[in-house]
């Protein structure tokens, strides 16, 4: 029996960036106790890399925008698959989001009026996005941290303790979502039993390797995105997917894992930056994207739906920088996926930049002091990492896996998960709101937005339960840490972690990377069952104190889990929309549309590693409501929606 | 692409005690001191302890010092030395190991809390502030930071001095009272707190003589020294010598009693 810590808890919140931060804060601000618990240091998290900026309809730059065009251009981008009401509610309360940040000490840039700047960006009619030169991540989390820091000052000053009602777990792991259920199922595998609600969540200390328990009610996912499963990408390490994993184990379904944004313009050399971010800014402020023969390429390939909003030619292009309302903007400002696509295809035809990218320029667009201005970091990344001064030569830039738009299904306006009460998700682990594909600007309001929404309605089901808490059982405990301790205990020819990261790695970004056929997808699926069955035996060395090894073997778990959802709702859905492109299946299917493709666990988990672990659902999406339908104009529905959905 | 050997010293140990241990890796083109510390953990040593996240110099984790000097891992490339040199990797000095190239770095987190927040204005609505660019561009320098807490490590008023901490911010916290200081729409002064005085009685800033050791190291480039400690020092010195401000403090003191 494992002799654990057990701490109680009203609400505890999975993850500290963007999303978890916010959801804490507001957990706390309602009242409640609220730990907030992270793999990393407070204030590391993956939102510090976000570049461009936050999006927001508060029409500081340009009067005409409101969160009507916000909406409209989020659903385009999505190509109509996001979760409505999502994407309206995220439109309409982005402003107030940002506003409050500014009331919690961020420093915007400033217009000539003194109001908050918004600048251009991909997708994005209007200047939208709320920025502080290219770092606004940082400036988004650190103001985060510094509310929290606030937060605890208060309570310091109320009970002499800073951390007696929001305290931060720093450099924990959460492995496993606690449920209640039925008496009698002890012995059943950790959150498996049926019916169960949340009743905690089972960590350890990186630093100690210490098991403990945090009980509470009601527990917020807020784990970020997937991208370590992938070769090239600009994720950092903590993307392993682990929101995703536990909402899984727990009963909980994802929805369309299928999508995957890659960013079109990541480094691609020198090889140990490859898939570091280079952020759309640089084209926002006017940076073009050119191939070896020196051609602005993506006039070739503006993609019918968006035929009437884009230049026709660089001349006009470069004329809308300073006149927006009587020009169209360049294409090289389209969604993400569309970019990607073009890059892709320019490299493929052979008209490459040397290191096998395209050339993304600045220097012959803007002076050097602008550039310098307007992206700092971008200057000093490419200067200290790459010896390249972006304000005297182009960059080489390409495709990089950079987000991934399915996630936890969720209730539009609580946040809470599918049938798993007192589980709610915020973020980029939540599903939906994005469609098949996230504009830029539109995660750092998502965070705000939802993370705010699974704060307070995590809050109030907390309420509802106080008193009579789901109880956390010495069954499940046990089960969990028995799982955890496993790669101490591999048998000789135990397989090593990284070794089998890095083969996961390379299937997932050569068999289900930016461009996907049948055969690869389904290659990649068996290669996945090959790996499950070697990660249950991989086994680690030392001991349990800061152990990277270790943590690796546990965090392979949820990797393969999180792309076996991948590898199988792509090749189920056999059309390209967004961020899933199908050379077998190349056109954007209307009879799609409507469907959703949920993710559920197999159950009872199989004994074999090798097995199947994730079987498919498909589910019709909710209608439009009628009034957000009528945002359109007909003609542009007809190319999106289904048949049926038209005359409905 | 060229590839090399290289012989990396590095420390391994915990709080119990430790030493250097000497590797010979693989070293390929444009990479930076972090690549190879991976690549040992792949190869030679799966339990090597190092902290790190986004490996692009914005997340301020991979802190250690190099060949002596505080740096991020991250964003020191292999091509700045020489190919025969030894390289030595040890972990931060002013922190306490916890296993390797890993520090318990809560001090920091202790210091944070000791600086008074933002003081929202009173009576201006969220969406209702208004700053002109020039009026935050000096705060806004000081927000670049990304707590990789090179120039804690390097401060010599801590480095090598325990018993200073209790009372010494550090450079990265004193920098952070000035930023507030600095703020536009800080209302700290109209809710009674004297952030100039506290920079100095509270905080330590008489500490700070001004050797610039913390400027040198900051991996964003932020003039701490010359653009935020020199500064409160000159306005914490012009306060406390400012007769009109001294007459003000006795009467009010007066009043209070």
């Amino acid at each position: 029996m494992a002799q654990v810590d057990r701490q109680q808890w009203d609400v505890v919140v999975v993850g500290a960036g963007g999303a978890g931060l916010r959801a804490a804060i507001e957990a706390r601000e309602r009242g409640k106790r609220t730990a907030v618990i992270c793999k990393s240091l407070f204030g590391k998290a993956h939102t510090v890399m976000a570049e461009g900026g936050i999006a927001a309809s508060m029409g500081n730059v340009n009067e005409g925008d409101n969160w009507q065009v916000h909406f409209r251009d989020t659903m385009r981008g999505g190509k109509f698959l996001n979760q409505w009401r999502m994407a309206e509610l995220h439109a309409k309360e982005a402003p107030d989001r940002v506003w409050e940040l500014e009331t919690w000490g961020a420093l915007f840039d400033r217009t000539p009026d003194g109001r908050i700047s918004q600048r251009n960006f991909g997708g994005h009619e209007y200047p939208r996005l709320a920025h502080v030169g290219d770092r606004t991540g940082l400036e988004l989390i650190r103001t985060l941290q510094q509310k929290i820091v606030q937060l605890q000052q208060e309570d310091f000053k109320e009970y002499g303790d800073h951390e007696a009602r929001l305290k931060v777990f720093q450099e924990c792991t959460v492995t496993r979502v606690l449920k209640d259920g039925e008496p009698g199922a002890a012995g059943a595998p950790p959150g498996r039993r049926p019916g169960g609600r949340v009743s905690g969540v089972f960590c350890y200390e990186r630093e100690s390797g210490r098991f403990f328990v945090l009980e509470a009610p009601a527990v917020v996912l807020a784990t970020g995105g997937i991208g370590k499963s992938f070769k090239t990408t600009s994720n950092s390490w903590e993307y392993t997917g682990d929101g995703h994993a536990l909402a899984l184990l727990a009963g909980a379904p994802l929805l369309n894992m299928e999508f995957v944004q890659f960013h079109p313009t990541g480094m691609v050399w020198p090889p140990s930056v490859k898939g570091i971010l280079v952020t759309e800014s640089v084209r926002g402020d006017g940076g073009v994207l050119r191939n070896s023969e020196g051609k602005r390429f993506m006039f070739d390939y503006v993609p019918d739906v968006f035929k009437e909003k884009y230049a026709e030619s660089e001349e006009e292009g470069d004329r809308w920088y300073e006149d927006p309302d009587h020009n169209r903007r360049p294409p090289e400002l389209l969604p993400r996926d569309e970019v990607a696509r073009a890059i892709n295809s320019e490299v493929k035809a052979g008209r490459g930049s040397p290191h096998g990218g395209v050339f993304l320029d600045v220097s012959t667009r803007m002076p050097a002091e602008r550039i310098r201005r307007r992206l700092p970091s971008m200057y000093h990344q490419f200067k200290e990492l790459a010896d390249v001064d972006i304000t005297a030569e182009p960059m080489e830039v390409g495709p990089t896996c950079h987000y991934v738009m399915g996630g936890i299904a969720v209730d539009s306006d609580t946040a809470a998960t599918v049938g798993v009460p007192g589980l709610f998700a915020a973020g980029e682990v939540a599903g939906g709101m994005h469609g098949s594909n996230r504009l830029g600007g539109n995660s750092l309001s998502d965070l705000l937005v939802f993370g705010r929404r699974a704060g307070l309605h995590a809050a109030a089901y907390a309420d509802g339960l106080a008193g009579a808490p789901p109880a956390v059982s010495q069954a499940e405990i046990d089960a969990a840490a028995e799982e955890a301790l496993a790669p101490f205990h591999a048998a000789e020819g135990a397989e090593n972690p990284y070794t089998l990261h890095q083969e996961l790695q390379t299937t997932m970004n050569d068999l289900v990377g930016i461009i996907r056929r049948e055969g690869e997808m389904a290659e990649a699926l068996e290669k996945l069952a090959g790996l499950r069955a070697r990660a249950a035996r991989a086994g680690v060395e030392g001991h349990r104190q800061f152990n990277p090894g270790w943590h690796l073997a546990l965090d392979l778990r949820n990797m393969l889990l999180v792309s076996e959802c991948v590898a199988r709702a792509a090749l189920e859905r056999t059309e390209s929309r967004g961020g899933h492109t199908r050379e077998d299946c190349p056109a954007m299917e209307r009879g799609w549309r409507p469907v959703n493709l949920l993710c559920r666990p197999v159950e009872p988990a199989p004994g074999d590693p090798a097995a199947d672990r994730i079987v498919l659902e498909r589910t019709r999406t909710e209608p439009v409501r009628p009034d957000l339908l009528a945002l359109f104009e007909k003609e542009e529905l007809v190319k999106y929606l289904a048949e049926e959905e038209l005359y409905e | 692409m060229s590839t090399y050997d290289a012989s990396f010293r590095i420390w391994r140990g915990d709080a119990e005690g430790g030493e250097l241990r000497d590797f010979t890796v693989e070293v390929n083109d444009g990479e930076v001191v972090l690549d190879i510390v991976h690549r040992l953990q792949a190869t030679q040593t799966p339990d090597l302890a190092v902290r790190w996240n986004c490996k692009a110099g914005k997340c301020g984790s991979c802190s250690a010092e190099i060949n002596g000097r505080p740096r991020l891992m991250c964003m020191t490339r292999m091509s700045t030395f020489e190919r025969s040199e030894t390289i030595t990797v040890t972990p931060l000095r002013a922190f306490p190991v916890v296993r390797d190239l890993v520090t318990d770095v809560s001090f920091n987190y202790a210091k944070a809390r000791e600086v008074p927040a933002f003081v929202p204005p009173r009576g201006v609505a969220p969406g209702a502030y208004r700053m002109q660019q020039v009026d935050v561009d000096r705060s806004q320098e000081f927000r670049k930071c990304i707590e990789c807490f090179l120039c804690q490590d390097t401060c010599h008023v801590v480095r090598d001095h325990e018993e200073n901490k209790t009372a010494f911010a550090g450079p990265r916290f004193l920098m952070r009272v000035a930023e507030l200081d600095m703020h536009p729409l800080d209302a700290a002064e109209e809710a009674g707190l004297d952030r100039k005085r506290t920079a100095q009685e509270e905080h330590g800033l008489g500490y700070c003589n001004i050797t610039k050791c913390c400027t040198e190291v900051c991996p964003e480039g932020i003039k701490i020294t010359d653009n935020a400690l020199i500064p409160l020092k000159e306005r914490a010195v012009d306060r406390k010598y400012d007769p009109l401000v001294w007459l003000g403090s006795k009467i009010r003191r007066r009043a209070d009693t």
